[in-house]
């Protein structure tokens, strides 16, 4: 009975605690247009990511780690496991080697959500393009779809998932930009990661708010969309390409 | 009908019954293993997402609506010549249908979700719109074969042939745009494919049903006029011609971009595997033989046999898997320009070796198919009477 | 085949069946006999914290409606209530012993076995509480 009784009491304390820090924040995000998780996903929203090719360094998978290790990825590299972030090292004619991550790029025209006969794949209301694994039936229409080859299929059963990631069998995945973290005022685990790592060479924001660092920065260097002539305006940008 | 009943006939059904119904069987457990145990039983990855079954599959469903051709040329096109052939050729249509169909829905990731695929459509996809135009093509042609064989209601059957023509148009360039619509892979995302897919379904169609009728004329001591057979083959003999055009001038096109000339070298001369099944199984064997097998003159009387509509088969197969996972294996140039590699098979070819319920899967679509065939044609009237397997006078 | 042959197939496929049938229902008939309830009777266990989010009698017969609806929300739309969310359900209900709601004796497992009514939900989330019990923490 004390067992439960301590639990409980815990429990209660640590909403009590939760609720005392995220009120003023609440007010705070009000203003910088954040959200309480009971609360929609707004549409005046459009999250971002932009990666700076000059400072991530070849050699290091700091993000790739620290998606595996968010979402419960078994981080194998076989071509049947799921890869939701990648580094693609890129040689010129030169020879001359550089590196940049790779993940679904949030495409705000998405082949994907096209091609989806269940409308399973969709982009939300912030622009995060997400698979809705209660409808999808595993056809991998939107994996021959994506033109960047974002999406994993599952291929074996899954064990040991994260509560916030629900992953299995026989569905369609990709990168959802943490957006377990993001409804809770979080950033994603690849931009944390690669801060905690020094490199700083990914910077998350919203893109709609010329405010944000990540907009003014956009709007500073010339950053680019990879397969731009596609013309599928994605919010993963690049600089330095 | 049969004009004899004899003890052998029954046997030899209930044998080839047997077999197929085992083909089923395996292909079924299969799906099992694959359903229970995920798709890594299969050759299948994260690169190469439809394999050999769909392969299988797309063959089938493309063939069903060419087979209905048939009928077709009877009902639409009035040549009265046909009009015998015609409910055969409706219920290999059907038959073709459910096999293509079973494949596809039993190689999903879920196939347990198809009650979700059936009620939640997003319309900008191709397959949802397949979702309608399958099971309504099935329809049409239900109520085209009750006109066909039901004598009062004779006068439905021109128009129940022009809607189920119309139908197949629509379904096979839906079939076709799966891939047109697709800008993520250079072997895909272009118009021809649209008449490509019409043209092989008209050849692939009319190569199956030579076969089919072939068979089970003789499994039911029905004999075909060999005039007949004649003017079938030379029609197939156009039909592949019309195939090789449309292959052509979507590799000619393709090879004329710099962009895609390394695809168009790799499908055609240094992919391996794709180029020897693209010249050799398609082009020489599936083409040119029966071409030439057709077309050649013969100074006796001439011999029509089955070589040609099997090599067709055989070629068909061999353009898909090249289409299919050839276009899969090629790398998506993300940077052109540039050479890449990373941990996810970026920049290199994609292996691939179909595995064993693959196969399993994909041949028992075929002994659905075959199932269906058999037992109707066994149970209703679809095949001709003895009078009316001959034409009356001239055509 | 004439009517005769027909009737004479059509018999012998139905003796066929009949046979089989006797047969399975000779093989099971012992076991059947052994054990009166094959599937055990669900066996609740107390679930941590004072009560449930909604009444039992309410969960008894919504939970699933609970399910269907808000999961809908909480994907296409991005709401995460507390409350209606299943990881909390699975944080208060996890067993003692397994620390799961699935497998022998789970809380959702057990009834959902002995109703015979599928339960995939599993298959993609944690049956488990873990980060989110942490996540509690931060």
């Amino acid at each position: 009975m004390s067992v439960h009784h301590g639990r409980r009491k815990f429990l209660w304390e640590a909403a009590a605690l939760a609720g005392v820090v995220l009120a003023p924040g609440i007010t705070l995000y009000d203003l910088a247009q954040g959200r309480a998780p009971e609360a929609a996903a707004p549409g005046t929203v459009r999250w971002g990511l932009l990666v700076d090719m000059n400072r991530c360094a070849t050699g290091c998978d700091a993000c790739v780690t620290a998606c595996d290790k968010e979402n419960g990825l078994s981080g194998g590299k076989a071509v049947t496991d799921a890869q939701w972030i990648r580094k693609i090292d890129r040689r010129d004619a030169r020879g001359l080697v550089r590196s940049l991550p790779m993940m679904c790029q949030h495409c705000a025209e998405p082949p994907c959500v096209d091609v989806c006969p269940t409308g399973a794949s969709f982009k939300r209301a912030d622009g995060i393009v997400l698979v809705d694994k209660h409808t999808c039936i595993g056809c991998r229409y939107c994996v021959m779809a994506c033109p960047y080859g974002a999406r994993s299929f599952v291929h074996e059963p899954v064990t040991n998932q994260k509560p916030d990631v629900p992953r299995g069998k026989g569905c369609v995945e990709s990168c959802t930009l943490c957006v377990h973290r993001i409804d809770r005022d979080r950033i994603p685990a690849c931009v944390e990661a690669c801060a905690t790592e020094g490199h700083n060479a990914l910077l998350f924001g919203d893109l709609n708010d010329p405010r944000s660092e990540i907009s003014q920065r956009i709007a500073a260097v010339t950053a680019t969309q990879v397969r731009a002539d596609l013309n599928l305006d994605t919010a993963v940008r690049y600089q330095g390409l | 009908m049969l004009s004899a009943a004899s003890l052998p006939t029954a046997r030899r059904f209930w044998a080839v019954f047997a077999i197929a119904a085992l083909v089923v069987l395996a292909g079924l457990y299969a799906a099992h293993v694959m359903e229970t145990r995920g798709h890594i039983v299969t050759g299948m990855n994260n690169r190469i997402v439809w394999g050999l079954p769909h392969v299988f599959a797309i063959f089938l469903i493309v063939a069903a609506s060419g087979v209905l051709n048939v009928a077709s040329v009877g009902s639409v096109f009035r040549q009265a010549a046909y009009k015998p052939h015609a409910p055969l050729s409706g219920l290999l249509c059907l038959a073709l249908l459910a096999g293509g169909l079973a494949v596809l829905m039993l190689d999903l990731g879920r196939p347990e979700r198809i009650i979700v695929a059936a009620t939640h459509y997003n319309f900008t996809s191709v397959f949802a719109w397949n979702m309608f135009l399958y099971s309504g093509m099935a329809a049409i042609v239900a109520v085209y074969l009750w006109a066909l064989m039901e004598p009062r209601r004779a006068a439905w059957s021109r128009p129940a042939g022009i809607a189920a023509f119309a139908w197949r148009i629509i379904l096979t360039s839906g079939t076709g745009s799966i891939f047109a619509f697709l800008v993520a892979r250079q072997a895909f995302g272009t118009a021809v494919l649209i008449p490509l897919f019409l043209a092989m379904s008209l050849g692939w169609g009319l190569a199956v049903f030579l076969v089919a009728q072939s068979a089970l004329y003789r499994w039911n001591g029905l004999t075909l006029p060999v005039e007949i057979r004649r003017r079938m083959q030379n029609l197939l003999a156009l039909f592949v011609v019309a195939v090789l055009f449309f292959v052509l001038i979507y590799h000619v096109t393709n090879g004329y971009f710099a962009k895609q000339s390394a695809f168009e070298r790799f499908i055609l001369r240094d992919g391996g595997i794709y180029p020897q099944l693209f010249w050799w199984g398609y082009v020489v064997a599936g083409s040119l033989v029966p071409l030439f097998l057709i077309w050649r003159p013969t100074s006796a009387a001439p011999r029509v046999g089955l070589a040609a509509p099997w090599l067709v088969i055989g070629g068909a197969f061999a353009l898909l898997y090249v289409f299919i996972i050839g276009g899969q294996a090629y790398p998506q140039d993300l940077f052109p320009g540039f050479a890449i590699s990373s941990s996810f098979a970026d920049g290199v070819v994609q292996a691939y070796a179909p595995s064993a319920p693959e196969w399993a899967l994909g041949v028992s679509g075929v002994g659905i198919a075959f199932l269906i065939a058999l037992v109707g044609a066994r149970v209703l009237d679809f095949l001709p009477d003895e009078e009316s397997a001959a034409p009356q006078g001239a055509d | 085949m004439t009517d005769g042959s027909r009737d004479r197939c059509l018999r012998q496929i139905a003796l066929f069946a009949i046979a089989l049938f006797v047969a399975a229902a000779t093989l099971a008939a012992p076991e059947a006999a052994r054990a009166p309830t094959r599937v055990p009777l669900p066996a609740i266990e107390a679930a941590t914290g004072e009560r449930c989010v909604e009444d039992t009698a309410f969960m008894r017969r919504n939970h699933m409606e609970l399910l269907l609806h808000q999961r809908d929300r909480t994907v296409h739309e991005g709401i995460r209530t507390i409350r209606h969310s299943l990881a909390n359900c699975v944080t208060c209900h996890a067993g003692k012993k397994t620390g799961r709601v699935t497998g022998d004796g789970g809380f959702c497992a057990s009834c959902h076995s002995y109703a015979g009514v599928a339960l995939d939900c599993f298959e993609c989330h944690a049956d488990k509480p873990g980060a989110a019990v942490a996540e509690a923490k931060r």
